[in-house]
């Protein structure tokens, strides 16, 4: 684990976000954040509600405009390296009503590699149906994407930036609603992802499941709290100041507070 | 039965190209639940269009389109800086904006053009009987009706627009997001879109009038959607319906002798309703057929897990008679009838001296039902 870690940080960056502050109205939804991820983690963003995890990614890839600071990835501005990084919003930011079939949405994910104009064929159908095969849902191609349940919608959106053969993947609580057999495949699918010496950044909301899913961890709470491999960081302290009170924490171990597992209580 | 005059053939045709080309951008407009923006850059285009005239004074001027047009895009600005603020929400923020910039080209219109063929009749409803009178030639040539040639003219830009950027509109109106995330800038194919709804409105308020020019962009569209769940089927029916709305509209109201765009928009109703009843998946009717199904699909399984709890036990023989689904299922006696009927039909059952017993068939759903 640290001989892999200590490779990871010698290595330019994934993504390097430095003294980046986002405000919505004069209201900071992020105070000046440096956080680097280095590349090939599959890291979690954790921290409580409205602590600007999504307002990170969307700042990752231009999405807001930030107050202050700048976001490099591989190296470059987002525009630059915009085919480098592929993007799974949260599921609920769609209409899910809209008229069209599975297959025609995992296209969409090669709409970038398109350009204006020109339309998808047959090498995007061959992508698209391979992608789906991966998340398991290869007979889904011609569904009505109403007619999903919401871990088929995940695994849609899973595939769809899989044909978006990226280096950077940014996901929006990809584990959001879904059912544990989707739960199981996804987490499968991301460790893939790593093994293949790609950096899959993950806003994730359930704390017992870090240590398990990921081996990279930014603890977030409109400032940064801690980031770095989960067996250093992830620790009582750290989720403390992140949730505040409000975190309670049930040790599986007492000796080794480094593997602590913990849980927010509802608000 | 009909004869045809040329006039009657020069209005249809305009009928038509005024609904299609509505039809085909109320598509977008419906799926990015901005209908009502359709009911705001109709209205607020008013003041561009008699500001234009002034400039120009003339009715048939170009410049008429490009100055409403420029105020149904800032119709749409205007909304949206009001939207960001926070203070008033989309729907509020199209409700202040639009009437202000209406009463505004009424105002314009009282004051200053009255006298002047500025009516505001026409261009609350338009006089579609009128059209014929106001030709358009090149080099003595006639080319028709004026609002023909550019009612033509709107709809090829939007034919153009529509299939050149299907791709991009399409992604932008399911998922901004990834359209901002992948390099298309969702800001520029919405003023885009924009852009077009204010045109076709300036367009086709000559012929229906500003107000009922929302029956057409939002109707076809909205009874498409009832009726197909692919955005490519959804943009030909809509198109197709825009047809029907205009030549149905149009006979209506030669039979009734009423107003020809109030007739347009009256069958644009007809024609949702009469969807809303028939559509072949999202209809009341087929839905509650669907129900209807369920239930005796549902009956029959009940029916069928009953016998197939009590198969082969000694109860069996008292269980599976017909009499006994009554006190048993607690079914009456012509649910329970009509239940068996049902299971019998579709091979789930069989009756042997009024005794029920399990198919194969019947056997295997009872199973499957109960493991799942």
């Amino acid at each position: 684990m640290t001989t892999m870690t200590s490779a990871a940080l010698e290595s330019q960056p994934a993504i390097a976000v430095r003294d980046l502050t986002v405000a919505y109205n004069d209201r900071p939804v992020i105070w000046d954040l440096d956080l680097d991820v280095p590349a090939g983690v599959l890291m979690a963003i954790v921290g409580p509600n409205g602590a600007g995890k999504t307002t990170l990614i969307k700042a990752m890839l231009d999405l807001v405009r930030p107050a202050a600071g700048q976001v490099e990835i591989l190296g470059q501005p987002y525009r630059k390296s915009r085919d480098r990084v592929g993007y799974v919003p949260q599921r609920g930011s769609v209409d899910w009503d809209f008229p069209t079939n599975v297959l025609d949405v995992v296209q969409m994910g090669r709409y970038g590699a398109l350009g204006w104009i020109r339309r998808p064929g047959n090498r995007e159908r061959e992508l698209a149906l391979e992608a789906l095969d991966k998340v398991s849902m290869g007979e889904f191609a011609d569904r009505q994407i109403s007619q999903l349940s919401g871990g088929q919608q995940q695994r849609v959106f899973l595939a769809r930036a899989l044909v978006q053969n990226a280096d950077v993947y940014l996901m929006d609580e990809p584990f959001q609603g879904v059912d544990a057999t989707t739960e199981r495949a996804i987490i499968t699918l991301l460790k893939e992802l790593r093994s293949e010496g790609k950096t899959v950044v993950c806003v994730h909301h359930d704390l017992q499941t870090v240590p398990d899913y990921f081996d990279w961890v930014a603890l977030l709470n409109i400032r940064k709290i801690a980031s770095g491999p989960v067996s250093e960081v992830y620790n009582e302290t750290n989720l403390r100041l992140t949730y505040g009170g409000r975190v309670a924490f049930l040790s599986r171990d007492a000796a080794a507070p480094a593997t602590a597992q913990a849980a927010v209580e509802e608000d | 039965m009909f004869d045809l005059s040329t006039a009657q053939m020069e209005i249809q045709l305009v009928a038509i190209v005024v609904a299609v080309a509505c039809a085909l951008v109320g598509v977008f407009l419906v799926l990015r639940q901005m209908a009502m923006m359709s009911d705001a850059i109709t209205h607020s285009i008013l003041p561009g269009i008699v500001v234009a005239f002034f400039i120009v004074q003339d009715l048939s001027s170009p410049f008429l389109i490009i100055g409403a047009a420029a105020t149904g895009v800032l119709t749409v600005s205007l909304v949206e800086l009001l939207e960001r603020t926070r203070l008033v929400r989309e729907d509020a923020a199209i409700g202040i904006v639009f009437p202000a910039l209406f009463s505004i080209g009424v105002i314009l219109i009282a004051r200053f053009a009255r006298g002047i063929h500025l009516d505001l009749d026409v261009v609350l409803l338009g006089e579609i009987a009128f059209v014929p009178f106001n030709r358009t030639e090149i080099f003595g040539i006639d080319l028709g009706p004026t609002a023909l040639v550019m009612m033509s003219v709107i709809l090829l830009i939007n034919l153009i627009f529509i299939l050149l950027f299907y791709k991009e509109l399409k992604l932008a109106t399911f998922d901004t997001g990834l359209a901002a995330a992948l390099g298309f800038s969702p800001a520029l194919i919405h003023y885009g879109l924009m852009s077009l709804v204010s045109v076709t409105a300036v367009g086709a308020f000559d012929a229906v009038g500003a107000i009922l020019v929302v029956a057409l962009i939002v109707g076809p569209p909205a009874i498409a959607y009832l009726l197909t769940d692919q955005l490519r089927l959804m943009l030909v029916y809509s198109a197709g319906i825009g047809v029907v709305v205009a030549v149905l509209g149009y006979w209506m109201a030669r039979m009734l002798d009423a107003s020809i765009a109030g007739s347009m928009a009256s069958m644009v109703g007809i024609i949702f309703v009469v969807a809303y009843l028939l559509a072949p998946q999202r209809g009341l009717v087929a839905s509650y057929l669907r129900r209807r199904r369920q239930r005796w699909e549902f009956a029959g399984i009940m029916l069928a897990i009953h016998l197939f709890n009590h198969e082969g036990l000694p109860s069996a023989e008292q269980e599976n008679r017909v009499e006994h689904l009554q006190d048993h299922l607690n079914w009456n006696p012509d649910f329970a009838d009509r239940a068996v009927r049902w299971a019998e039909r579709n091979r789930i059952i069989v009756r042997r001296n009024s005794h029920l017993f399990l198919t194969e068939e019947g056997r295997e759903q009872a199973r499957e039902a109960i493991v799942r």
